[in-house]
């Protein structure tokens, strides 16, 4: 067990404790690797003939983080006072750095300490990071695949290893404010810029360079400047007049940016200014206290389960088909070069995929090749692409009109004009030449994959994957199973994505399949409460405020007018009488007659300038649809416009469409933008509690209408007092 | 239960709050002092060993105006020494607070009191004192904290006052403090400050601008749109506890904003035996009191509520009130104020305020007291209500009536 961190001394007497996680690529923390760090350091600190100590991995990388699944974990088995267990667990981790940040000195005169120096080879994150904080000197290898920081904001908590007070105390709040409440990850030497990281130097000189300064480190340089007497934090504390304005305009920023809805940005903001105002090791044990406090908040143990739980636990497969062996995509053919097939063939030729981009004639193939040239010439100029990477990216894709090109492609994915005619055409052609056993897949946004399916001469290598725009930056991917969908080729479409490294979800063949089924409630509400009277105002705000990242109108504007009234004849087409009559439609009609078709009329909902800034809500719309006297309170406009996609994802769910919990929370994350801080639409539900729901439902449906009637299924929870997670926990089953 | 009175009230001029200002030179315990000996002057019969209590507002208790300044001043002052003192902090309205103090005192348990405030803003900036509501992220995002510009320019833009009622507002007010001047209505109450050989130093208010007109304010950048809208950003702030607004228009400036300023005042108040056994002679009763607390983000729409409950407490209706004394914090929340009663501006501020002549903060609530009794005495009329808004939410208010 001790293995995790290994301990050797050599002939001069500096030890060194090497992070080694057995059977991992990537070093995580666990309570096993702290007793292992701990029973190192004490070794190195009780040992007369060691003279300091070096941190380092053996591993490419220091460290991914702590492993979040036991943080979860702890808080569970943490027994009937479980803030107890946390605070005291974190407390523990915050004696272990401090004890290696003393290197065994006498804490009152703080002398005889040992230099203590992190040698760190690549990328370290959260727990990593903080490791390296508390050591005398921190040293990076200038790694090109580095990433250094502590992400932790990014799912729902903030570094509680004492990364967040050391950070702040070192480089003073401004300073350290990108770093922990954006959770930024810099390149080393961007690290040393930023005074991360105190020196950056040749991979192959680390350990020398590391071994060097522990032997000629003077009683100074072990001693933290917050163990001198009179240190000043850079900026200032919060009562200096510049820390003041600090603290005030980060309390007000980062409070407008959250909409006050990511418990943890407040939390950490709260630890950074109550721990200036008191000494050191004080500010550790408030770190510790609001640590516990976010961990204790479901919202984040949401945001770590959807977040990072199961979203890591989709991309490795956990829907793939059982048996069905390594599917990975060798070529790839994308039919249509618009801007969705050169986003699909972008992302495979990046991730090493060989592709043929196929339009109908050779002037169209290379529009579609210079959309890519033109996306690898933005990374060119963010200095994240070379030109050598670009030219090789370019260099795996082939623009051609010709089908006999696709010869040998083993995945085919069409981006054609979304018509059942045309798409059945390049079907039968393409598979005219690809090989018998090739997937091929529809990137539809709207037709449904098993009518598709029938121009195939073999439905069941027939799927849909259904990209989001623009593909480069959407992380979801849905694949959508038609009714003869064989697992081959599910598998398929999951190990492309894998290999393009985005998130799937698996979903059944129903109209508008599960992301876009949910989002277009949300609209068409907005679209009602305008028609009601509401002020636009509203609407917009409380949407935000709940922390939807564009309001209801935006999102019309931006996905366009025109689409929303193609969707919205589409649906009455398909349902006929069952066609839910909406006073939103008239909304819709009203700014499609006006030709007010979105930001790409550059007039909307919203008024533009002549670049396309958006300047604010058309006057015109309240003219048109007068705004009412008595306004609804945020809450009911708040869970009109929640209920609005969550009550849908429960029918998907319910139908069958959707067929795992945990699908549903990633994808409506990933895929709309859904409340982030919720973990999702089911989480939302199992944390407001299904009998709140089902009992603002019922007042909802009573008020306005069907649509918000609770799903028997969610009545049915709410009923017995069980959760979404507590019953359908498909990770939960299987452990 | 016995009646309050008051028996005397005395102001300073009120200095520009730079350190250009007359009044700079001056300590906040001198000035202090100069005014409770003032009201010694006029005021043969008061007995200062027999004072109850000094209770004196001031908004930014550090440095010079630390520990417990009522205290400081007594000392400082000739009066006994038998004479305690009470500072207190209600922000805009400790003045005010300090008379209402006294007034529920001398209500309750009878005696003399000395009651008034100080703000010697060129000397001790306002907001040197600290504020966990601003700074502390829990407390700031729970009471959704912004400051007090940008919540004067939510309640514009909540209620409809656009830039142009509110410079008319303030040029309305510097006229009408101009003609009080001119026609000597404060002279009861202003007091000349003197130095320590007995040479004045100030005997006007010297913060006016008579001229001001719509023109010359409209120059002026409102002063709240930078911090609101770029850095740090409030408006967002303040659109999350006001949602139905699409964006905060930012109307005010330092023109129709109330000044900021040196000064002070005091106010004798009693019961009537008290008074009866100093020989002192009432002008006013205290009739009642009121302090309340609103909502924190739009802050300054305290004296709507406080109007409200001082009514209930006097048993009266805004129609019984001849005169109002509104402070002049901001345009909007005076028009505010007017909108909600649909009181006439003829009954309002009728010799100019806080715009006009400046906001010395711990001061203003006896100032406005002092303008008010000086008004119903010179025009016959029987009754005054005065209100201010005060900052983090809350709001004050007193009725007095002339005997």
């Amino acid at each position: 067990m001790t293995d995790i961190f290994k301990y050797d001394v050599d002939a001069d007497g500096v030890a060194t404790l090497t992070w080694d996680l057995p059977g991992k690529s990537m070093n995580v923390m666990t309570l096993e690797g702290l007793e292992s760090l701990n029973a190192g350091v004490d070794k190195a600190l009780g040992d007369p003939a060691v003279k300091g100590l070096i941190i380092t991995s053996a591993k490419p990388d220091f460290a991914g983080g702590m492993d979040l699944n036991i943080l979860a974990g702890m808080k569970r088995q943490a027994g009937d006072d479980p803030a107890r267990g946390l605070f005291e667990g974190t407390m523990r981790m915050h004696e272990l750095l401090r004890k290696i940040e003393l290197g065994g000195a006498d804490r009152k005169t703080m002398k005889g300490g040992k230099p203590v120096v992190w040698a760190c080879p690549g990328t370290a994150a959260g727990i990593g990071l903080e490791i390296g904080l508390a050591c005398h000197r921190r040293i990076a290898a200038d790694n090109p695949k580095a990433k250094i920081g502590l992400p932790e904001i990014l799912v729902g908590i903030f570094p509680g290893g004492g990364g967040t007070t050391r950070l702040a105390w070192m480089l003073g709040a401004m300073a350290a404010a990108p770093l922990l409440l954006e959770g930024k990850m810099l390149a080393p030497a961007k690290a040393k810029a930023a005074g991360v990281v105190d020196e950056v130097v040749p991979a192959d000189q680390l350990l020398a360079r590391a071994k060097e300064w522990v032997l000629n480190a003077g009683p100074d340089d072990v001693v933290k400047p917050w163990d001198k007497k009179g240190y000043k934090i850079p900026g200032g504390a919060p009562y200096h007049p510049a820390g003041f304005q600090t603290f005030v305009g980060a309390s007000a920023m980062i409070h407008a940016r959250t909409q006050g809805v990511y418990p943890a940005a407040q939390a950490l903001l709260a630890a950074v200014y109550e721990g200036m105002l008191v000494p050191f090791d004080t500010a550790l044990k408030i770190e510790a206290r609001w640590f516990t406090k976010v961990l204790m908040n479901p919202s984040s143990e949401a945001m770590i389960r959807s977040l990072f739980i199961n979203k890591e636990a989709l991309e490795k497969g956990a829907v793939r088909p059982a048996g069905v062996p390594d599917m990975r995509v060798r070529k790839l053919g994308v039919l249509g070069a618009g801007m969705m097939g050169a986003g699909i063939a972008f992302v495979a030729a990046r991730a090493g995929i060989e592709v043929v981009l196929m339009d109908r004639d050779q002037e169209a193939a290379d529009r579609g090749l210079a959309t890519i040239a033109g996306l690898l010439d933005e990374g060119v100029k963010k200095r994240k692409v070379t030109e050598a990477q670009k030219a090789e990216v370019l260099g795996r894709v082939v623009a051609t009109p010709d089908y006999a090109r696709l010869e040998g492609c083993d995945l085919v994915i069409e981006a054609v004009f979304e018509d059942m005619g045309v798409k059945a055409d390049v079907t039968a052609k393409a598979e005219a030449v690809i090989p018998e056993d090739a997937i091929f897949a529809s990137n539809t946004s709207t037709l449904p994959i098993t009518e598709l399916a029938k121009a195939s001469k073999r439905p069941e290598r027939f799927i849909g994957i259904h990209f989001f725009s623009p593909v480069h930056k959407m992380a979801l991917v849905e694949i959508i199973k038609g009714k003869q969908t064989g697992d081959e080729a599910v598998a398929k479409a999951l190990d492309f994505v894998r290999q393009i490294r985005k998130t799937p979800i698996v979903v059944n063949d129903a109209r508008f399949f599960y992301a876009n089924r949910c989002i277009i409630p949300y609209g068409a509400e907005a679209n009602r409460m305008v028609a009601e009277g509401v002020e636009p105002a509203l609407i917009e705000n409380s949407a935000r405020q709940m922390g939807m990242p564009l309001g209801p109108l935006q999102l019309g504007d931006e996905t366009s007018i025109d689409l929303a009234v193609k969707i919205m004849n589409a649906t009455k087409a398909a349902l006929g009488d069952a066609y839910p009559d909406n006073p939103g439609d008239a909304v819709i009609q009203k700014l499609y007659e006006l030709g007010r078709l979105g930001r790409k009329a550059k007039a909307g909902f919203y008024e533009y300038d002549e670049k396309g800034k958006r300047l604010r809500i058309w006057p015109g719309l309240r003219e048109l649809f007068p705004v009412r006297k008595d306004q609804p309170s945020k809450t009911e406009v708040q869970n009109r416009l929640m209920l609005a996609q969550v009550l849908e994802a429960v029918r998907a769910f319910e139908e069958g469409v959707l067929m795992d919990i945990r699908e549903g929370d990633v994808g409506a994350i990933l895929g709309w933008g859904f409340a982030p801080w919720s973990g999702g639409p089911f989480s939302w539900i199992d944390m407001t509690g299904p009998a709140k729901v089902v009992e603002i439902c019922e007042d909802l449906a009573a008020r306005h209408g069907p649509r918000f009637a609770p799903p028997a299924l969610l009545k049915e929870l709410a009923a017995k007092g069980e959760t979404f997670y507590g019953r359908f926990d498909a990770a939960k089953k299987a452990a | 239960m016995t009646e309050a009175y008051i028996y005397d009230a005395v102001r300073t001029p009120r200095g520009k709050g730079r350190k250009d200002g007359s009044l700079h030179e001056v300590t906040s315990v001198r000035l202090s002092a100069e005014v409770l000996n003032e009201l010694k002057r006029r005021n043969e019969g008061l007995d200062t060993s027999k004072i109850e209590d000094v209770i004196w507002g001031n908004v930014t208790q550090v440095g010079e105006q630390g520990a417990c300044l009522a205290r400081s001043a007594v000392l400082y002052s000739d009066y006994d020494q038998k004479a305690p003192g009470l500072s207190i902090n209600r922000f805009c309205a400790s003045g005010m607070e300090a008379v209402n103090i006294a007034a529920n005192q001398a209500k309750g348990a009878g005696g003399m009191y000395v009651a008034g405030g100080v703000e010697m803003m060129s000397r001790v900036p306002m907001g040197s004192d600290g504020a966990a509501i601003a700074v502390d992220p829990t407390l700031a995002w729970k009471s959704y904290f912004v400051p007090q510009g940008i919540s004067a320019d939510i309640i514009a833009t909540k209620y409809g006052f656009s830039r142009d009622d509110c410079d008319a507002y303030a040029v309305e007010s510097q006229k009408r403090a101009a003609r009080a001047w001119a026609e000597g209505r404060f002279a009861r109450s202003v007091m000349t400050v003197r130095d320590q050989n007995g040479l004045p130093i100030l005997e006007r208010d010297e913060y006016i601008r008579p001229d001001t007109d719509m023109q010359s304010l409209g120059a002026l950048k409102p002063a709240f749109k930078d911090m609101g809208e770029t850095m740090p950003g409030f408006d967002k702030v303040a659109i999350l506890k006001y949602p139905e607004l699409e964006r905060i228009e930012h109307v005010h400036h330092a023109g129709n904003s109330s000044g900021i300023v040196d000064g002070a005042a005091g106010v004798l108040v009693g019961s009537k035996e008290a008074g009866e056994a100093m020989g002192l002679k009432p002008r006013a009763r205290i009739r009642a009191v009121a302090r309340v607390g609103t909502d924190p983000t739009i802050m300054l729409t305290g004296p709507v509520p406080a109007t409200q409950r001082v009514l209930e407490n006097a048993g009266m209706s805004i129609k019984d009130i001849d005169l109002f004394e509104v402070n002049e914090a901001f345009a909007s929340v005076v028009l505010l104020f007017m909108q909600a009663f649909d009181v006439d501006h003829d009954k309002v501020n009728v010799n100019g305020g806080a715009i006009a002549m400046g906001h010395p903060l711990g001061a203003t609530g006896a100032m406005i007291i002092n303008t008010a009794l000086d008004e119903l005495e010179r025009t016959g009329k029987g009754t005054a209500l005065c209100t201010l808004c005060v900052a983090s939410g809350m709001g004050a208010a007193t009725i007095i009536e002339r005997v």
